[in-house]
This record gives structure tokens, sequence and C-alpha cells, in this order.
């Protein structure tokens, strides 16, 4: 069945090149939708449904920690599986995301391997 | 914690950075250049600067700036297709590598200051002005070339409540 994949970052760029390293994945993708920010992630997710959220942590109006939180604190989203990829490495800010739910934490700069190496674990 | 953060420091912690962002997402040939420091920037300025706020217990800006020619090789580089000339997502590109540079600096240091927060990038396009940071004695700066297009990073990091000085604020753009 194909995936449908959310990727949630306020740089158009790193949108764009998630969304090429998800099709070379080998992955079965169905849409690849995308939003700027939590508040337009959440807004996105009343709409359609998904299989996989990457998400930012540093984003204006909601960033990436609030957005998971809020996520897991659904029933209708909380089994969905995010893996935030972001700038952010602090361990404070790995631990926080993975005690809120993340399945996954890459740090940005990522090669196109480490991220479907990170999916393949996932999917 | 340590109370003073040597120039050589954070040249070596800005190149580290450099360097992995220009391995893994960039592929562009990269000439590290001998660093020095400087007060604030004389010269007007023409061309691309991306800054990035950092915030804590110590507090400064680190900036990306380099001639519009550059900015489009560092996008076509990012995002696998040519750019001619200066646009939105040239633009949204090198603020993105400003944020992973500058953010990979930031976390480095967290080791040994403790938490610091990382601002949205903000990127200027423009010619004849100069930034300014308020606060901020020295800036260490680090040169690059990158097959004949010059670049630098500037950078500073100073104590929040430095004695004498008042924290650095977001830098303010003049024009002349």
């Amino acid at each position: 069945m194909p995936l449908d994949v959310l990727i949630v970052d306020d740089s158009a760029a790193i949108r764009k090149i998630l969304h090429r390293v998800l099709v070379q994945a080998e992955i079965p993708l169905g849409k690849v939708f995308e939003a700027s920010d939590g508040v337009e992630a959440l807004e996105k997710l009343k709409v359609e449904k998904v299989g996989l959220i990457l998400s930012d942590i540093n984003m204006p109006n909601m960033d990436g920690i609030e957005f998971l939180g809020r996520l897991k604190a659904d029933d209708a989203f909380k089994s969905v599986p995010i893996v935030m990829v972001t700038t952010e490495g602090s361990q404070a800010k790995v631990l926080q995301a993975l005690q809120l739910g993340a399945v996954g934490y890459v740090r940005k700069p990522f090669t196109a391997e480490q991220i479907k190496e990170k999916l393949a674990g996932i999917i | 914690m340590s109370e003073r953060i040597s120039s050589e420091e954070i040249s070596a912690t800005v190149r580290s950075a450099v360097e992995g962002v220009f391995s893994a997402m960039l592929q562009l040939p990269l000439e590290v250049l001998p660093s020095h420091e400087e007060a604030e920037e004389a010269e007007s300025f023409d061309g691309v600067v991306a800054l990035v706020g950092i915030a804590g217990s110590w507090s400064g800006t680190g900036r990306i700036a380099c001639s519009p020619h550059f900015a489009c090789r560092l996008a076509g580089a990012l995002l696998m297709q040519p750019y001619e000339a200066v646009d939105e997502e040239v633009l949204d590109a090198v603020a993105e590598v400003a944020n992973m540079i500058i953010g990979n600096v930031k976390t480095s240091f967290e080791e040994k200051l403790g938490p610091l927060g990382l601002s949205i990038p903000t990127v200027i396009f423009g010619r004849n002005y100069r930034t300014h940071s308020a606060g901020i004695p020295n800036w260490t700066v680090i040169p690059f070339n990158s097959e004949g297009d010059a670049w630098h990073i500037s950078f500073c990091l100073i104590p929040t409540k430095m004695q004498g000085h008042q924290a650095p604020r977001p830098d303010a753009v003049h024009v002349s």
C-alpha cells in the first residue's frame, strides 16, 4: 500500500531535498504533502491522512517539539510515526523528542543514505 | 562554565561545521583560508548575507557573506539544479546552509556552555549595505574559497551578561 508522507520544515529547500530522497528511497511512496510549520502541519492533517511525518524542530509559529506533543496527545494521530530531521542536536532536545514519541532523529546536514537507512528501520 | 572562547576555538568549530555541511550535502570544493579577528565591518557589502542568532547564557551571531554568483552555486549544489540569478529559492537555500552550519557550531559549543537557542535564519540580498550587531566587540572571520568564489563566515559569541557590554541584539542593516 502506498505510503503518504508529510514533510514539515520552514525551509523550502529542505522540503524539496527530503521529497527527492523519498522518491529515491525505493519505498512504496504515495502522496507527499508539505507544511512550513507545526500550525500548517496540524491543519494539513485535518484533511489528509499520512503514514509518516518528517519534521524539523526550529520553526516559526509552532516548533517541532510542540507539534510532536500535540500530535501524540491526539488519538487520531498518535500512531503516526514521526522522524525529526533537524539541525537541533542538543542531547536535551533529542531526549525530549524521543520521550514525546518520535521514532527517529536525523541531524542536519544529512546524506540521502542516512535518511533511507532511518526509514528502512521504520517502514 | 568557561568564561572565554578563543578565536582559534571558534575558527576550528566553524571550519568543522562547514566541512560537514559541504561533504554531506553540497559536494563543492572548499579551501579553508587563515582566519582573523576584526571589529565592526567597515566596508559596505554587495551580495548575500545570511544571519543566525544564538541566545542563552552566551549569545552571538553567525553570518555567511557571499557573492550572488556563489549564492547561486550553493543553491544549485544543494537542490541539484542550476540557478542563474538570486531568487527566493536561492535565498532560502543560503539561509538553510547558514542554519545548518551555525546550528552545528551551536551544538558543539553547548557541550561547554550549556543549552543555547538558535534563531530562525534571516537572509539579506542587496547592494551597498552594512550589517551591525549591538554589543559585539569582535568578530572572528573565517574565509573560504570555493574554486574562485571567495566567501566568509563571521562569528561572535560572548557571555550574555558580559561586563561593560550589552548582549548582542539581532543585526541591524544600514544601507548607504
